[in-house]
């Protein structure tokens, strides 16, 4: 099967068009899409997440990887509805009140599509009303929290309390990052988890998404 | 002599520090765009600039760093720019020089979300705002992709002005890349390169992580160092978040970044005007290192 191995190398090097097209002959050569999702996709971002650990990948890189992987999963999509099978967990993801930078939280959420989860991402600059509105009507199980601001760390809290208040908390998990923050101060303010990179996030999301079902 | 070399020739300059959070102090709320107070608030922003001035800055910055069409869609950039240069002259009022400030888009090149010409018809928008109040020179800091750099580097030195190039190394194991991977010695030969009149870093972590990079943009170019650290990390607490190095902790780091290549040091995210009256009373004791 060189096809799986070519578009395992496609999605590590960011090629979307490359990755698009493989999948689809592979489709048409009557490949089971569960088989090219574990053989060469799951593969290939656990790849390129580990050269993002050993700074061989940066987050252009790992950016590119991510859309050529969300690339690959689109023709599948109407497959794996078919089978029934569901997406990975259903995460709300946005930058916090206060906060206007979003590219750690873009990466972030294109590497969970990636991994298979279906995401709201509400942008930047996000109240916490917001957070909880779109929990409500969507239903998530995971809420993603980010802030590269320090002064705007203290809306992560705000956010998890509002959370609470809304009768929500229980229903999802939260976790956090964000350059300035640290698993004490996801401690601190009860959060879920914390990751460090965006690679680290989808594996806490994963395990979050196992521990819910 | 080149720009930069007649303002060196006494020796290094001491810089400004933070104004965000300055104009916080001030009411600016969160997730607002400091820049949009050069027009509604003039008066609270030429107060911060003042702070600089009084405490001993001999460089003050501009309050124009997001005053890009691409970051803020929609404004008067024209305005916004000329404005912020407008203010930092008159806290200067002769005393010390302006360098207007230019950040990152705020979009990401290798993407594909812009394209290069939008990126350089961002920079050369602005930048017409900034050249239309006449800084001293311009700076493009805490950036973090050489490609946008590069495109602001041959827009800004379309103008005849110094230009500068800082960035924000915060990245990898070592924390001596930037966000998009690139090291300092890649940063200051591709900036050389470009015709940048200086390059340095600002932003991304604290004064006591900065030896290393200042060592190493020094080596790996012949261009006059620019040196901005944040005040340190710092800590959220019940009452807010708070910056636990005191002035004169960061003030004790500035002789040996003198001594290892900085030419303009000041402070970047968490420092303020006590800080620079902190580097300033020691300037004495930085100026016979630097020569030394």
């Amino acid at each position: 099967m060189a096809d799986l191995e070519e578009l395992r190398e496609a999605i590590l090097n960011g090629d979307a068009r490359r990755a698009d097209s493989l999948t689809r002959e592979a489709i048409a050569q009557g490949v089971e899409p569960l088989a090219l999702i574990n053989q060469s996709m799951v593969p290939a971002m656990d790849e390129a997440g580990r050269r993002f650990e050993c700074e061989e990948y940066f987050v252009p890189e790992l950016l590119l990887a991510a859309r050529a992987m969300k690339a690959a999963l689109e023709p599948l999509r109407p497959l794996l509805a078919a089978t029934g099978a569901r997406a990975a967990g259903k995460v709300v993801i946005g930058t916090v009140k206060g906060d206007l930078h979003d590219i750690g939280k873009n990466l972030v959420a294109s590497l969970l599509e990636g991994g298979g989860f279906e995401v709201i991402d509400l942008g930047a600059d996000v109240s916490p009303q917001k957070f909880i509105d779109a929990v409500t009507n969507s239903g998530a199980n995971i809420v993603a929290l980010s802030a590269l601001l320090t002064v705007t760390m203290p809306s992560m809290r705000n956010t998890i309390e509002a959370l609470k208040q809304a009768g929500l908390r229980d229903r999802v998990k939260v976790m956090v990052g964000g350059a300035p923050v640290t698993q004490q101060f996801a401690d601190q303010i009860g959060a879920d988890g914390y990751s460090e990179n965006a690679p680290s996030a989808v594996a806490l999301a994963r395990r979050f998404a196992g521990s819910a079902a | 002599m080149s720009g930069l070399a007649e303002w060196l020739k006494d020796g290094p300059l001491l810089t400004d520090g933070a104004w965000g959070t300055q104009l916080q102090a001030l009411g600016l709320e969160l997730g607002q765009s400091p820049d949009f107070w050069n027009i509604e608030f003039p008066e609270r922003v030429e107060q911060v600039a003042r702070g600089y001035v009084e405490a001993g800055s001999q460089i003050i910055l501009t309050n124009t760093f997001r005053s890009n069409a691409i970051a803020l869609e929609g404004a008067d950039i024209a305005r916004l720019n000329r404005q912020g240069v407008a203010i930092s002259r008159r806290a200067a009022a002769g005393r010390c020089r302006v360098v207007a400030s230019i950040g990152p888009v705020g979009k990401m090149l290798f993407s594909g979300e812009v394209s290069a010409e939008q990126v350089a018809a961002a920079f050369v928008e602005q930048i017409a705002g900034l050249v239309a109040a006449g800084p001293d020179a311009l700076l493009l800091e805490t950036m973090s992709d050489i490609e946008e750099a590069r495109i602001g580097v041959e827009s800004a030195r379309a103008t005849g002005l110094p230009v500068i190039v800082s960035f924000t190394f915060d990245t990898g194991r070592n924390r001596d890349r930037t966000m998009m991977g690139a090291t300092p010695e890649q940063v200051a030969s591709a900036m050389q390169e470009a015709g940048a009149d200086a390059v340095g870093a600002n932003c991304g972590q604290g004064i006591e992580h900065f030896l290393p990079l200042c060592r190493r943009l020094r080596a790996a170019c012949s261009l006059p160092i620019w040196i901005k650290p944040n005040a340190g990390m710092p800590e959220v607490t019940p009452e807010g978040v708070v910056y636990r190095t005191v002035p004169d902790w960061f003030a004790s780091h500035a002789p040996a970044l003198l001594k290892a290549g900085a030419s303009f040091l000041g402070g970047c995210c968490g420092t303020s005007p006590e800080f620079i009256r902190a580097l300033a009373s020691g300037a004495g004791e930085w100026r016979a290192c630097a020569t030394s």
